[in-house]
């Protein structure tokens, strides 16, 4: 990535020999305003991130691994569970979403870069410097002696824990600070990601001939900004209060608790669809090239990803069912939580129809992709047993939410962002990552995350709360702990594998060429990595596929759509 | 700026949420029919900036760039105007009502939402006031026309938001 082509006239292009300092290249990277080079930065940034949040788990495991352990105190196990949900949501989901959004959107739109160029790289340094406040917490936390340094009072915050009298110090400034720079970063990125999909669209694509996963982040993105902005007011509020004798969540004023835990929600629902969303785009585009079929029924498949944006708006306080609500209000997010069940039945039946029928190739990406199809079904099934309020009432806050959520985000999120970043990685670098170590990465993934997320819904219906640290030995939870601790080494060695992988093939990858993967949409038309113009003229698309009309002149989408 | 201000609404909406739930719930302390007046003079002059600045987008669009400056100016000032008002409001709650952020849940509430209001209203202004000094400076041109309107499209908003502040506030809360 040192050498430069720049167009000459008379169409020749030149190849430079790569001359540049290492300072001269940091500098580059630090200035850009590239889409490219800022959505690599995004998702390097996440990924280190997802080591550090890892890290954190294995701790917390291994402090769960059999009864009465004494490996953590349990003031540094609060720290732990916070600190590995705030940084996992925000520092590694938000980043590594958005980064490969920044990336993917302008090229498979075929524009030159995303609408605001400098408000990207805006975004990317604050939502970076965001991340190092956080962690800064770790030094810098201790305001008055033995208050703590890490935030610890779990990644949802709940007032009026986090009010200075109970949180004095500055723990919880360090953790509203980072997140509500976070938030401006994330909004920024959202605001681009509308402008571009909406306004930069090349010549012939209509909105409907555009790929699935710049709908996807384009609802994603409008659903940042209704959900990021109740966080940040909330915070303000919180902030308001802790420095400026607000009483908003202050009960001894009449202020409300209660108020913290529905701002919270209606941020923290939205803002896990917000992390779901591209990895139905990322299938939708991994699962029709591997089964050699376009995706079924592309106009349900956009309308009910909009739908989902839409009604996950109205369903937060399924997460607040034990917190006193009337049972009509009860009642209502039940029912809003299972009709948010239909349209991603939909989606999940639609991928279903795409594989069925088609000549599958079953490489690592592909495997990430039915390995989150199946999942991601399960994911969702507890999910509709959750939202039944009185079965909630029995299993609020044990192990079998943990349990649900870590269904979600591991075995749907983080399996296909596994698949995407293969499946891309010959874009982006211009080499592909060894199949072998994929594989070994992909299995020793698939049986460690089973054997971890399958067994910690039994101790969940069996009565483990969450975050506590240590538990009595005749509960009959140690066996399974213990398992679950040991499947999540192996998902560590797993990514470590996928590390490897991606470090490995970088230097010494096969070259890929612009289309190893025979694919159909735009970014496959141009060079790996592509040029920092992307397009050398701009591409005409008349249908869904592109390179499918292109490569099958005989036989083009256009004429059927 | 679409984008920004679909972002800019949810955030005021969950501070009228909080203003509009503790309404009556404060135990001690100043109540909004005790020391609110409806601040009838400053509300006109913030919301017919809007109408001058629908001038200052005219003129620019159709390159009249002097009578542009004029309409430009009288919606700052009309903005200026505004805050003032703000602040001898606020002036009079704290010395003499003896109302701050931290007396009670109306306090709170209270200066947390027109706060929030008056500081978009200040940035707004310090935007214009970057606009007004190209202007002066001779290099604002027809062909800016658009991201101009851009700017107005913010000031619009804000005055939108007064409406609806002014609403909860000063007529429905009292």
């Amino acid at each position: 990535m040192g050498s430069e082509t720049y167009p000459v006239a008379g169409g020749a292009v030149h190849e430079a020999p790569a001359r540049n300092t290492y300072l001269e290249v940091i500098h580059s990277w630090i200035v850009t305003v590239d889409h490219k080079k800022l959505g690599i930065m995004y998702i390097v940034y996440a990924l280190l991130f997802l080591v550090v949040a890892g890290i954190e788990a294995l701790l917390m495991r291994i402090q769960l691994a059999a009864p009465h352990l004494h490996f953590l105190d349990p003031q540094t196990f609060n720290r732990m569970f916070t600190m590995h949900g705030t940084t996992m949501v925000f520092l590694v989901g938000m980043m590594i979403l958005f980064g490969l959004g920044n990336y993917l959107v302008p090229l498979m739109i075929g524009a030159r870069d995303m609408a605001f160029p400098r408000l990207n790289a805006f975004s990317f340094w604050m939502s970076a410097f965001a991340g190092l406040l956080l962690y800064f917490s770790f030094i810098g936390g201790n305001g008055l002696a033995g208050t703590g340094t890490a935030p610890d009072v779990g990644w949802f915050a709940y007032a009026p824990l986090t009010e200075k009298a109970f949180s004095p110090g500055h723990t919880i400034d360090y953790w509203t600070v980072a997140l509500l720079a976070n938030g401006v970063g994330s909004i920024g990125t959202a605001i681009n990601i509308l402008a571009t999909v909406f306004c930069m669209r090349t010549k012939g694509m209509t909105l409907l001939r555009m790929p699935l996963l710049p709908w996807l982040y384009a609802t994603m993105s409008f659903l940042t900004l209704v959900a990021i902005s109740p966080l940040t007011a909330a915070q303000a509020m919180l902030m308001i209060d802790r420095y400026l004798g607000g009483h908003f969540f202050d009960t001894q004023a009449g202020g409300s608790a209660l108020l913290w835990a529905h701002f919270f929600w209606i941020f923290g629902h939205p803002e896990v669809y917000v992390l779901v969303l591209p990895a139905f785009g990322m299938a939708s585009e991994i699962i029709p090239v591997f089964s050699r079929k376009a995706i079924f029924g592309y106009p349900a498949m956009v309308a009910a990803s909009v739908g989902i944006g839409f009604i996950s708006l109205g369903v937060w306080a399924h997460h607040m069912f034990t917190i006193g609500m009337t049972s009509y209000g009860n009642a209502f997010f039940t029912l809003s939580t299972m009709l948010v069940g239909i349209p991603t039945g939909i989606k999940i039946f639609n991928w279903l129809a795409t594989i069925w029928g088609g000549r599958i190739r079953f490489q690592v990406p592909m495997m990430f992709a039915c390995a989150f199809l199946l999942q991601f079904l399960i994911a969702g099934l507890t999910g509709i047993m959750l939202s039944v309020s009185a079965w909630d009432w029995q299993l609020h806050n044990s192990y079998f939410v943990v349990a649900h959520f870590h269904y979600v985000l591991v075995g749907g999120i983080v399996f296909m962002l596994f698949g995407a970043l293969t499946y891309w990685y010959p874009k982006m670098t211009g080499r592909m990552l060894s199949e072998r170590l994929g594989k070994w990465h992909f299995w020793l993934m698939l049986i460690g995350f089973h054997m971890t997320f399958d067994l910690m819904h039994i101790p969940g219906l069996l009565g483990m709360p969450r975050w506590i640290y240590t538990y009595e030995a005749d509960r009959g939870w140690g066996t399974l702990n213990l398992l679950v601790s040991i499947g999540a080494f192996i998902q560590a060695i797993a990514v470590l594998i996928c590390v490897i992988n991606m470090v490995w093939s970088y230097f010494r990858g096969p070259l890929a060429g612009p289309d190893p993967w025979d694919a159909w949409t735009l970014e496959w038309s141009t060079a790996s990595p592509p040029p920092s113009y992307n397009f050398a003229t701009d591409p005409v698309v008349h249908s869904r596929r592109p390179l499918w009309d292109l490569k099958h002149p005989e036989d083009p989408d256009s004429a059927f759509e | 700026m679409t984008g920004l201000i679909i972002a800019e609404s949810a955030i005021f909406t969950i501070f009228v949420v909080a203003y509009l739930y503790y309404l009556g719930r404060d135990v001690s302390g100043p109540t909004p029919k005790q020391v609110l007046e409806i601040p009838w003079f400053y509300s006109v002059c913030l919301l017919s900036s809007s109408g001058f600045i629908i001038a200052a987008e005219h003129a620019i669009e159709h390159g009249k760039v002097a009578a542009f400056k004029v309409w430009w100016a009288i919606t700052m000032v009309l903005g200026i105007i505004f805050l003032y008002g703000t602040g001898v409001e606020w002036r009079k709650l704290i010395v003499e009502d003896h109302l701050t952020i931290s007396t009670n849940l109306f306090g709170t509430t209270y200066y947390s939402l027109v706060g929030l209001h008056a500081s978009h209203v200040i940035v707004g202004l310090l935007m214009m006031l970057v606009v007004m000094v190209f202007t002066l400076l001779g290099k604002v041109e027809q062909r800016h026309a658009q991201r101009i309107k851009t700017l107005a499209l913010y000031w619009h908003f804000v005055d939108a938001v007064w409406v609806v502040v002014f609403t909860v506030v000063y007529v429905v809360g009292r």
